[in-house]
């Protein structure tokens, strides 16, 4: 479509140009500055010096590295077989599988964590069990191991839905040729179809390895600070924010994220994946003999039971009195849910006020950008598409320091206090982070909207601003809606800014208040209390969110191009 | 090694309640270029794809060099396959791609390196080792599967459509190429397409199919000479072609038909029974001679001309029927302007009788 520059557009684009430019950018350069700076306008790598001097630092840095390439392994190990399952076989094991690509997701990692101690832990129900009938037990939750166990057992699905999504689109020929040609089993898999599928793959385990290495709340929840995400919140919130080791430790995550994102990029973009075209029908999947069927089976229950024991263990310790030292636990109780109820009314309603507003922000936000970007010939519109995209690397912890360093002063009008000391502060910090699948949403659903159908408006005689309103968003609703939700559920999980932006208990959301509980062991019960409840609205909004998109898509049957 | 024969014998196969072939029996010769003709639909690919192992059959069994391939998988069955999209992989090279089933096959590395230099040769990409196949262009792709799959010296070649991604031109050349190589190589070949053209000038023999059914086995000249019925009259070559009843008056039959009204036949022709079509072939209708002898004779109105250069093609109204025909031409000769009343005239021996 030719069009020229439009004013309205520009001014829009400007508008949120200049959004990021003070909640992503802004910060996250005040960050980099502080590390690399003498205090008087300078220029120093001392920062980094005592950093690397630190022996507390450097083996902080190690765990963190060794922690997340442990997680994308393990995550690897379990996901692969998975996947390759529901693309190539004849399988009935294929809804199973669907669940366990998203249950883990409904549950933030470090509200599992605490149930993972009492299944797992040295003197949870496994090794009780263990203990009693084989003399031994397993140290799965021991330090970094108990990180690395709840990391993966949260994170796999990134690598499942990416890879599945991946071996879906080879052409079944690809697979068929190398057949024809002597090619069986494990050559065939290693050979041919999993290289074809590396882009999935790669994209997957790079998010995985970002999403490890800068998590806050597990490791806090475990109890692990030998790490670096625990050691910057360590820092900052003890020795002050004054103090430049929390900001180099910043730095080195905001690079290992970025660098993750940039390799995984650029060896897809090395290797020639460009697929010859289509030929024909998808081959019929083929079947598994008796032996693979049994194997099969055995691994998807084997990693159901897994990825279900957070879920189980949650609800266990949100309905039971005492839980240690025993295989189950005694003493069904609701008394946990009373407390919540009299104590965390509040918190309750700040999730839903901030995620809400949240992913309302998002989509706006991200139904104009998709706008800008594919229906307009604004210069630089590609810009905002890449700052958005920026975010996605950005660590959450990264940016709540950062907003506590630039905005450190800031008075809103009408008498509204600090904006460091605001709930405004939670629904920016929330949108910003959450914006890029907001935005993905968004551009995947304005892509199918045929341009002619916008045509058709304006030729009709409606001005762009009644086309949009009336016809693009309309038939973006679906895609619209599904942004909106996965913003608000990836939100109210959030913790690493939460805990850094928390100035005062009222303006806690509930992942503050589970976090908090979880400090202590009487706060357990309350705080799984909390966690279930969590879950539910999540679940619940999932639930929501398909209903509504479903209702909306007889509306979408415009041109799918 | 010595060619072998193929031998599909009451196959049967359906994918769940549809059946897509019923009772298929070929015998095809050790070194034959045999092609499967077919509309898309027609199970031709279906077959092919089930002598190279990656479709089951229900019943019957597959011979290949006399031994039954059933129940054996693709990778054992050393039959090589083309594929219609060529299916190189894009992360290897071309080379890589050709190595592949010699190294499936643990063979010596140097041993392989000759064997894919001499495969590459043999399709004029000897030079085309390290590229990578979206680099290629579309016929140098073809040539490349084709090299990859010569490379394991399968005991017979299966073409999937290989000429189907390639544009006019290269595709008439690719077709000749096809054939010199595959009479030196004298490997067995089938080859499945859906344009008829491509059939009758590559193969020894030819299975038209249709419907899951062979409707007629026979040389490109048999097909085209002696349809067996009315789907092979109409898919190879063209035909005007009519359903009606026969009533005999005196030594000679009365065609009655309900389009072309009623026609008497010359006295040679001679329908096998009274449920068949009467056929015959466009370019076999002489326009404007008037009929003596052993010929049929038919009057018309000329309704429309097609130029195509070699000749000129006219649909010619006969009562209620069109009946085309194909006139050479020659230079400076003007087509007949569409009314001008023609007299038509068949030759018997052009006239061909089918069933259903």
């Amino acid at each position: 479509m030719q069009r020229g520059v439009h004013w309205g557009t520009a001014s829009v684009a400007l508008a949120i140009g200049a959004f990021l430019f003070v909640f992503l950018v802004a910060p996250v350069l005040a960050v980099v500055y502080t590390a690399f700076s003498d205090g008087q306008g300078g220029f120093t790598l001392a920062h980094f010096a005592s950093f690397a001097q630190i022996s507390l630092m450097r083996e902080s840095f190690a765990n963190s590295l060794y922690v997340a390439t442990t997680t994308v392994i393990l995550a690897t190990v379990i996901a692969v077989p998975l996947a390759y399952l529901t693309v190539r076989f004849q399988f009935r094991g294929a809804v199973a599988i669907q669940t366990l690509g998203v249950l883990p997701l409904v549950m933030p990692a470090f509200v599992g964590a605490a149930a993972m101690q009492l299944i797992f832990g040295r003197s949870g129900a496994v090794n009780l069990i263990l203990k009693e009938n084989f003399g031994f037990t397993l140290p799965i939750m021991e330090g970094l191991n108990g990180v690395v166990f709840v990391e993966t057992l949260h994170y796999f699905p990134f690598i499942l839905l990416n890879l599945a999504a991946s071996l879906a689109a080879i052409d079944s020929s690809m697979e068929e040729a190398a057949q024809n040609l002597g090619a069986s089993g494990w050559r065939l898999f290693r050979k041919v179809v999993f290289p074809l599928a590396l882009p999935g793959y790669i994209a997957g385990a790079s998010l995985v390895f970002i999403k490890v290495f800068d998590d806050l709340g597990t490791p806090l929840v475990l109890n692990v600070t030998n790490m670096l995400a625990p050691q910057a919140y360590l820092r900052v919130t003890s020795i002050g924010l004054e103090d430049p080791i929390g900001y180099v430790i910043c730095v080195i995550l905001v690079a290992f994220s970025i660098g993750a994102m940039a390799g995984s990029w650029w060896f897809v973009k090395r290797r020639d994946f460009a697929l010859v075209s289509r030929g024909g029908a998808q081959a019929p999947k083929r079947k598994l003999n008796g032996l693979q069927t049994a194997l099969a089976y055995g691994w998807i229950v084997g990693v159901l039971l897994l990825v279900l024991s957070p879920h189980i263990g949650l609800l266990l310790m949100s309905l039971f009195k005492v839980w240690s030292f025993s295989v189950l636990p005694e003493q069904f109780t609701l008394a946990h849910y009373a407390t919540v109820f009299a104590d965390s009314k509040q918190m309750i309603w700040n999730t839903l006020l901030y995620c809400g507003l949240a992913a309302l922000l998002d989509v706006i936000l991200g139904t104009a950008i998709a706008y800008i970007v594919l229906r307009t010939t604004l210069p630089g519109r590609q810009l905002l598409d890449h700052l958005v995209t920026v975010a996605l690397a950005m660590p959450g912890l990264v940016l709540g320091i950062g907003y506590l360093r630039t905005f450190k002063g800031w008075e809103l009008p009408f008498d509204m206090g600090a904006l460091t000391a605001s709930w405004l502060i939670f629904v920016i910090a929330y949108a910003v982070r959450r914006l890029p699948y907001a935005l993905r949403s968004c551009m995947a659903a304005l892509t199918q909207v045929h341009p002619a159908l916008e045509e058709a408006a304006e030729n009709v005689g409606a001005g762009r601003w009644r086309t949009i309103r009336r016809v693009v968003v309309p038939l973006m609703a679906g895609g619209i809606v599904a942004g909106f939700v996965t913003s608000f559920i990836t939100a109210a999980g959030e913790i690493s800014e939460t805990i850094l932006l928390t100035s005062r208990e009222s303006l806690a959301p509930m992942s503050y208040g589970i976090y908090l509980y979880f400090q202590s062991i009487a706060g357990r019960g309350p705080g799984a209390a909390l966690g279930v409840l969590a879950v539910a609205i999540v679940a619940l909004g999932t639930y929501v969110s398909h209903k509504l998109a479903a209702a909306a898509a007889p509306h979408q049957s415009g041109d799918r191009k | 090694m010595n060619p072998v024969g193929v031998d599909v014998r009451h196959v049967a196969l359906s994918f769940g309640a549809t059946q897509v072939l019923r009772d298929i029996n070929l015998a095809i010769q050790p070194g034959e270029f045999f092609a499967l003709l077919g509309p898309s639909g027609s199970g031709k690919s279906t077959l092919l794809r089930l002598i190279a192992g990656f479709n089951q059959h229900q019943h019957g069994e597959v011979l290949v060099g006399g031994r039954d391939v059933t129940g054996t998988p693709p990778w054992k069955r050393n039959v090589g396959m083309v594929f219609q999209n060529y299916a190189l992989w894009p992360h290897m090279t071309v080379g890589q791609n050709v190595a592949f089933g010699l190294e499936a096959r643990k063979m010596p590395r140097e041993q392989i390196r000759e064997k894919v230099r001499a495969a590459l040769q043999l399709v004029d990409l000897a030079d085309y080792h390290d590229r990578r196949p979206g680099q290629l262009s579309g016929g140098q792709q073809q040539r490349v599967a084709i090299a990859r799959t010569l490379a394991i010296e399968p005991q017979v070649l299966l073409l999937d459509e290989p000429l189907s991604n390639l544009d006019a031109k290269l595709r008439t050349q690719t077709r000749q190429e096809l054939v010199r190589l595959q009479r030196r190589l004298g490997i067995t070949t089938i080859f499945v397409t859906h344009d008829q053209e491509e059939a009758l000038t590559t193969c020894h023999r030819i299975a038209v199919m249709d419907q899951g059914v062979i409707q007629q086995v026979g040389t490109p000249m048999e097909l085209f000479d002696h349809p067996a019925n009315r789907f092979v009259a109409q898919f190879v070559g063209s035909v005007n072609l009519f359903s009606g009843a026969y009533r005999a008056e005196g030594e000679r039959l009365r065609f009655v038909s309900k389009a072309l009204g009623e026609v008497l036949l010359p006295a040679s022709a001679k329908p096998p029974s009274h449920d068949v079509d009467l056929a015959f072939r466009p370019h076999a209708v002489r326009v404007g001679e008037a009929a003596t002898g052993d010929f049929l004779a038919l009057s018309g109105q000329v309704e429309h001309a097609e130029f195509l250069g070699e000749f000129l093609r006219y649909e010619i109204r006969v009562n209620e029927a069109r009946v085309t025909a194909d006139v050479p031409h020659a230079r400076g000769r003007a087509p007949l302007l569409a009314g001008t009343p023609v007299a038509l005239s068949v030759p018997a021996a052009e006239l061909r009788f089918v069933g259903a």
